[in-house]
């Protein structure tokens, strides 16, 4: 019985992903005719065959790799560094209730803030090299992470943090036995939120500066009206990114995984 | 004695004032007793045990205990994430008392009350009952000379109730350890318990404190204990006691 429904459930979900694949290559497939009758202006919209000829030159000559692997760093480094830094200080928010209501009202500011607003501030102080795109990507995402964590935190059941004091728990031991490991799931998906945050910060800071990367190619094919280039620059992030998340995603199965069926 | 507390009075600061919850207290318990504190909702039943814990510092009075205390709440708050066996180390593990003896010691519990088979399970997998179970052996692998219990039924439904009750009963008087539960369930305070302390309303004070002896021709469990001919007397007792003499309560 219970293998039928598996079955059954396996072959639903390949109708599934076989229909995702059909719409996708109808809506190229659509695109491309469009473009070819006429339908819609080729240097507005270009086509999908010329993204993939121009892709396949960026690749011959290895130079799509330099983008990608500068946009990638700077991401990688905008997410972990973020989102440490981030979770540290929700921590110490939660150590000290007199803090975290001193420092309130300027969160939520802060939190209020177009972040964007202050790219062009962060690369002033830390240069236009990767240092200044990181710490734009940090500056999108550190805030978010920091009141989403702390919430998560503090709503912990009241009676479970009673339960540890009556084992005499210190603070530290409440936080690494209780607090952070109950929280294990919701601090992954900060993580996978931050995937799209760092992405943002990473190409507004490209646009701005950089002589390198998706947004560099992006910003580039934007002023030269090269539209293939801004369509391999879209097409190429939007997999970078669903690779990470999906990577985020096995990670998080990992861990869950390996403390067992408790979630 | 295992605890004694002398006077002992608590005052809370709120918006609206001062709230007396606790208004000169004064009870002990022996050795291996199990006391039940009865009282009307609100009555600072809960304050009293928090105390005990040493949670809560009283405003007056002082608190005597011998050695350590566990405390086991209204839910089994088990953690999700940890199996059975790592639930229930959680404490020895907290006060880095993990030694082989120790750990000698919550296997045979484990076996004993029929968990062992379960010890690498996750606590969604285990029943109500079971779960409670857990709760109790986690709180007595540290070794507490008293056992404070709030409302520990109070979650389950009726059937589960005696049943769990009858479980944990057995397992207390079977370790010999001294225990105050506290519960609104009368039925519940005099089948459990060797003596029951009454608390009066809102700032409660003791109104009364009985030694619950029942004629049975079985040994006493929580089941056995409600066919005693005496257990009714006491429910009447006790009854006139929380209606008759504190009326304000309304239903």
């Amino acid at each position: 019985m219970k293998k039928c429904l598996s079955k059954e459930y396996r072959f639903e979900k390949l109708k599934l992903i076989l229909s995702q694949i059909s719409l996708l290559i109808f809506f190229l497939g659509l695109w491309e005719i469009g473009a070819r009758i006429g339908l819609l202006d080729e240097f507005f919209f270009s086509k999908p065959s010329s993204v993939a000829v121009l892709f396949w030159k960026y690749l011959r000559t290895y130079e799509i790799f330099k983008h990608i692997s500068i946009s990638l760093l700077e991401t990688i480094l905008g997410i972990t560094i973020g989102s440490a830094a981030g979770i540290l200080i929700a921590t110490i928010l939660w150590a000290s209730e007199r803090l975290s209501k001193l420092l309130e009202p300027f969160l939520i500011i802060l939190n209020a803030l177009p972040k964007t607003a202050l790219a062009p501030i962060m690369i002033i102080w830390a240069g236009t090299g990767v240092r200044g795109i990181v710490l734009v990507a940090i500056s999108i995402l550190i805030i978010v992470t920091i009141i989403s964590t702390y919430n998560y935190f503090i709503n912990i059941e009241p009676e479970k943090i009673l339960m540890m004091k009556s084992f005499r728990a210190n603070k530290f031991q409440i936080y690494t036995k209780l607090i952070f490991p109950s929280n294990l799931v919701n601090i992954i998906s900060v993580v996978k939120i931050n995937i799209g945050l760092a992405w943002v910060g990473v190409i507004v800071g490209e646009f701005l500066v950089s002589r390198a990367g998706i947004g560099y190619l992006i910003m580039y094919g934007g002023q030269v009206f090269r539209l293939d280039l801004v369509m391999m620059g879209v097409v190429i992030l939007s997999l970078l990114a669903y690779i990470m998340y999906e990577i985020v995603n096995l990670i998080e199965k990992i861990l869950l995984k390996k403390r067992g069926k408790g979630i | 004695m295992v605890l004694e507390l002398k006077d002992v009075s608590m005052k809370f600061c709120t918006k609206e004032g001062n709230l007396e919850v606790l208004d000169k207290i004064n009870f002990s318990i022996r050795e291996g007793e199990i006391v039940a504190l009865v009282g009307p909702s609100g009555s600072g039943k809960t304050t009293a045990l928090n105390i005990i814990a040493g949670l809560l510092k009283p405003t007056g009075g002082e608190v005597k205990a011998r050695g350590d205390i566990g405390y086991m709440f209204q839910r089994d708050n088990l953690l999700e994430w940890r199996t059975i066996y790592k639930n229930v180390i959680l404490g020895l593990e907290i006060q880095k008392k993990l030694t082989p003896e120790n750990i000698e010691k919550v296997k045979r519990m484990l076996k004993t009350y029929g968990l062992w088979e379960f010890r690498n399970c996750h606590p969604s997998e285990l029943s109500g009952g079971m779960r409670q179970r857990v709760a109790l052996i986690r709180t007595l692998a540290t070794g507490p000379e008293l056992l404070l219990l709030d409302e520990p039924f109070a979650s389950l439904d009726y059937q589960t109730k005696l049943l769990v009750s009858e479980d944990i009963y057995k397992i207390i008087k079977k370790e010999k350890k001294s225990t105050i539960i506290v519960t609104h369930d009368l039925s519940e305070a005099i089948s459990m318990s060797d003596r029951i302390i009454i608390l009066t309303d809102r700032p409660a004070r003791v109104m009364n404190i009985y030694e619950i002896e029942l004629t049975l021709d079985e040994e006493r469990t929580p089941l056995t204990a409600r066919k005693s001919p005496d257990f009714r007397i006491y429910f009447e007792k006790l009854w006139r006691d929380l209606n008759e003499k504190m009326p304000k309560q309304g239903i």
